[in-house]
């Protein structure tokens, strides 16, 4: 390879890894961020986006200019070159994908970790779940990040969520309130405790980045907090039947003092039931 | 185990078959004519899955569901999947140029099980008109090509039963034809022909088909439990009887996962035939590329529970299947390396074939990317079951295998008529494909990541007009099919006289006359050692006509 386009290849690379970068880091494809676990999955997003971009490119320049380069003019008769491989060359491109495979795996892994996906899913940490059955909990991502992050003072609302042909029911044992839209103060943790009464569905809102399947005959956990107030839609992400797309309600993140109004006006006191 | 090839003066096969065009609709044992069964047959279902996909873009032009019923839409969605996976794909990159080439690259007149074979491509025509025909008795199946229960359990039985019947036709015809590959590959050989000489889709075949035997079943049992639930009441997934909804999740996806490598690892196969004779170059790196489909094959056992990280699957779980998929981008990465490299100081004749294996190759390498993104449990958690997904996998199966069997027919189809396809139409073909097939599912990646889930007829406002965007690439690609089709058809009868070899190629195929004789050579089978010899002198025992291409390619 002579020395000028030696260089001009490695000035390529150079631009390649910048812009690939850059527009990981810079072009947003996601919805605004509103819970704790959004802003870590975003982090992850950049990077994957900024790799892949690089990856992409870099992959489909090599065949757009390989089919340019290599391409038969006219009169051109016989052969290409004849060889079969190439040892060296070819260790170095099993070595790519495994470096990135490895790099992608581990940090994905910590995000995981900061999301609170290897917590030890709450058995008995809450009452009110001991006290409804015995039944298994099975995990969701998020479970467990309450304990694990450092402003845990706080303790976490538990709701229940029941889902439904084609509905989602929300019920704060505290109050003993039962809303079609679920309600959350701002900055607190909240514990979701998911069951459904028929098929299999999903509790999905895309500003928090979270997602869960609703299984019939065995409830899942969902922890998050949000961090900015707002109404965001929450979306059944499992086919559950004909109006799978209409089943959607609204998570409305409020400010403690107003989440507080909705609490008492709705709220079931001891003497009413009475 | 020997086997006795009859020799050719005897002619004994062909006075056996049919001739002339009635041999395409007769059980016939030829394996050419099955192969062309096979492609046939998955086209028209190809047409019929493209129809369904148009009313669902239709559908998807507004936010409102007023095209169709909701409930049609779903079967409407469920016949998409099924069709395309079953009836098409599978069918063809497997069953098409499988039963087509494998014979020749092995140096065999036939498959091993010649009636086995014809059994199971007639399995496929009534399991394709009983699947569509559920839509007229009571409703086609409407639980997703996945038919999770408690839905597939609660929604109307009749369609859903027909829909099992129909899946465990198709799944049955796989699976004789995997054992027939199998069977074919390793002991049809033609004496003196190593296993490490065989043609790249060799290798592909042997690996997909160990795939399609040892995980078809599962599915067939699956689906037979399903059944049971369906009709008896029984409670293996019910969970109100007791089931367990999950554990069909894992036995459905222990097959759907390894069928997505049975879709894809023929591809690769073909796409490696392509490539080094329109290159004039040996297809680089053989031996890596062997080792890399057998690490898909074992990794593709171990990786089908990262289509259930949001169903609750516990931690360890979910970990350890992230690992595995992702490890599969180390085995694909090597084969687009050696893809490259194989192009690389090549003679590229910028033909239709090559320009839609290079097009497989670019959507190929998006849809692993995202791919990659999406075996990191905390990057799919927010994805999953969304339009993400959908864009995803529609690169890997349409940009990736559907690209590489019109590439294919590209290249055969003067193997199998004996004429040539108009190259320029062609080109057409492949410039509106390319860009109606990008049009239409580079978008749905910004819809999943925003918020439209996957299997919706209805959705956001917001969303309409990226919907409208990929509606257009799907309008251009349904008018792709119109120079193919004219193509086709008028080269069969019209198209130029393409002789016996017209790409000059060395594997086996194209060194007899085109279409081939029912013995496929006249004469004895010959000896390729090299497939990929160009650029260097041919051995061989067949001396004469080998070297009569090399004569023929020096003069021009």
């Amino acid at each position: 390879m002579p020395k000028s386009s030696a260089i001009f290849t490695i000035l390529l690379v150079i631009a390649l890894l910048i812009g690939g970068t850059w527009v990981g880091q810079n072009v947003n494809l996601l919805p605004v961020d509103a819970s704790t676990n959004a802003s870590v999955y975003d982090e992850l997003f950049k990077v994957l986006f900024s790799i892949g971009t690089i990856l992409f490119v870099g992959m489909v320049g090599l065949v757009v200019y390989s089919l340019i380069r290599f391409r038969r003019k006219p009169g051109q008769i016989g052969d290409g070159i004849a060889i079969e491989d190439n040892l060296p060359l070819e260790i170095f491109w099993t070595a790519i994908p495994t470096i990135v495979i490895l790099f992608v795996g581990l940090y994905s892994y910590d995000i995981y970790d900061r999301m609170g996906g290897m917590q030890a899913l709450p058995q008995a940490g809450h009452d009110h779940q001991a006290m409804v059955n015995e039944q298994k909990i099975w995990g969701g991502i998020g479970s467990g990040s309450i304990e694990s992050s450092t402003e845990s003072t706080i303790s976490a609302l538990p709701v229940e969520v029941t889902a439904l042909q084609f509905a989602f029911l929300f019920h704060y044992p505290k109050g003993d309130i039962i809303s079609g839209e679920l309600h959350v103060p701002v900055d607190q943790p909240i514990s979701m405790r998911l069951e459904s009464k028929d098929v299999i569905h999903a509790f999905w809102v895309p500003e928090f980045r979270i997602k869960q399947d609703i299984i019939p005959g065995q409830p899942t956990i969902l922890n998050f907090t949000p961090t900015k107030p707002g109404r965001y839609p929450i979306i059944c992400a499992e086919l559950c039947g004909p109006y799978h797309g209409g089943m959607r309600s609204t998570v409305v993140v409020e400010e403690t003092d107003s989440y507080q109004e909705w609490f008492d006006n709705n709220k079931k006191t001891p003497e009413i039931t009475t | 185990m020997t086997i006795s090839i009859p020799p050719a003066t005897e002619k004994p096969i062909e006075s056996l078959q049919p001739k002339g065009w009635f041999r395409y609709f007769s059980f016939s044992l030829d394996h050419k004519v099955i192969g062309l069964q096979y492609l046939i047959c998955g086209f028209i279902f190809y047409l019929i899955g493209g129809a369904l996909a148009s009313a669902i873009r239709i559908e998807l032009t507004s936010p409102m569901s007023d095209f169709m019923a909701r409930d049609v839409y779903n079967q409407v969605l469920t016949l998409h999947g099924t069709i395309m996976i079953f009836l098409w794909i599978v069918p063809v990159v497997n069953g098409a140029f499988g039963n087509y080439l494998i014979p020749f690259y092995v140096g065999a007149r036939d498959m091993a099980f010649p009636r086995l074979n014809a059994v199971a491509f007639w399995l496929i025509p009534p399991a394709g008109l009983l699947l569509i025909s559920s839509y007229f008795i009571n409703g086609a199946a409407q639980s997703g090509w996945t038919a999770y229960p408690p839905l597939s359990i609660t929604t109307p039985a009749a369609g859903q039963l027909i829909w099992i019947l129909s899946v465990l036709l198709l799944g049955g015809s796989s699976i004789f034809g995997g054992i027939n590959f199998i069977a074919t590959i390793l002991k049809l050989r033609r004496p003196g022909l190593k296993l490490m000489q065989l043609p790249m889709y060799c290798w592909a075949m042997l690996g997909t088909s160990i795939l399609v035997v040892l995980s078809t079943p599962v599915l067939a049992g699956t689906l037979v439990l399903l059944s049971f639930d369906i009709v008896a009441h029984t409670g293996f997934f019910n969970p109100a009887l007791g089931g367990n909804a999950v554990v069909y999740q894992h036995l459905f996806w222990f097959y759907s996962h390894p069928a997505v490598y049975i879709m894809v690892l023929p591809a690769f196969g073909l796409v490696s035939e392509i490539l080094p004779v329109h290159s004039r170059k040996p297809l680089f790196g053989y031996t890596t590329m062997v080792y890399s489909i057998m690490a898909i094959v074992i990794l593709g056992f171990v990786v089908w529970a990262h289509h259930m990280f949001t169903s609750g699957t516990p931690p360890w779980m979910r970990l350890f299947f992230t690992i595995a998929t992702s490890f599969i981008a180390v085995p694909t990465g090597i084969k687009f390396f050696n893809w490259v490299a194989t192009l690389w100081g090549g003679r590229i004749s910028l033909n239709t074939a090559v320009l839609f294996s290079c097009g497989f190759i670019i959507n190929f390498v998006f849809g692993g990317i995202t791919g990659v993104a999406l075996a990191q449990v905390p990057f799919d958690i927010h994805v999953h079951d969304t339009y993400f997904v959908v864009a995803h996998f529609h690169y890997i199966v349409y940009g990736g295998s559907v690209f590489v069997i019109f590439s294919s027919i590209y290249h055969w189809y003067p193997k199998f008529t004996g004429r040539m396809l108009n190259d320029k139409l062609g080109i057409f073909h492949f410039v509106l494909t390319f860009i109606g097939f990008n049009l239409c599912f580079a978008p749905q990646h910004w819809l999943g990541l925003n918020g439209m889930p996957r299997r919706v007829a209805e959705y956001d406002p917001q969303f309409t007009f990226i919907n409208q965007l990929s509606s257009i690439g799907a309008l251009v690609m349904a008018l792709s099919t119109l120079p193919f089709l004219w193509n086709v058809i008028h080269s069969a009868f019209k198209g130029t006289i393409a002789g016996d070899n017209p790409w000059h190629a060395l594997t086996p195929e194209w060194l007899t006359s085109s279409p081939p004789p029912v013995e496929n050579w006249k004469g004895p089978a010959p000896l390729v050692t090299k497939p990929y010899g160009y650029g260097v002198e041919v051995t061989g025992t067949n001396e004469q006509s080998i070297s009569d291409i090399e004569i023929e390619r020096i003069e021009q």
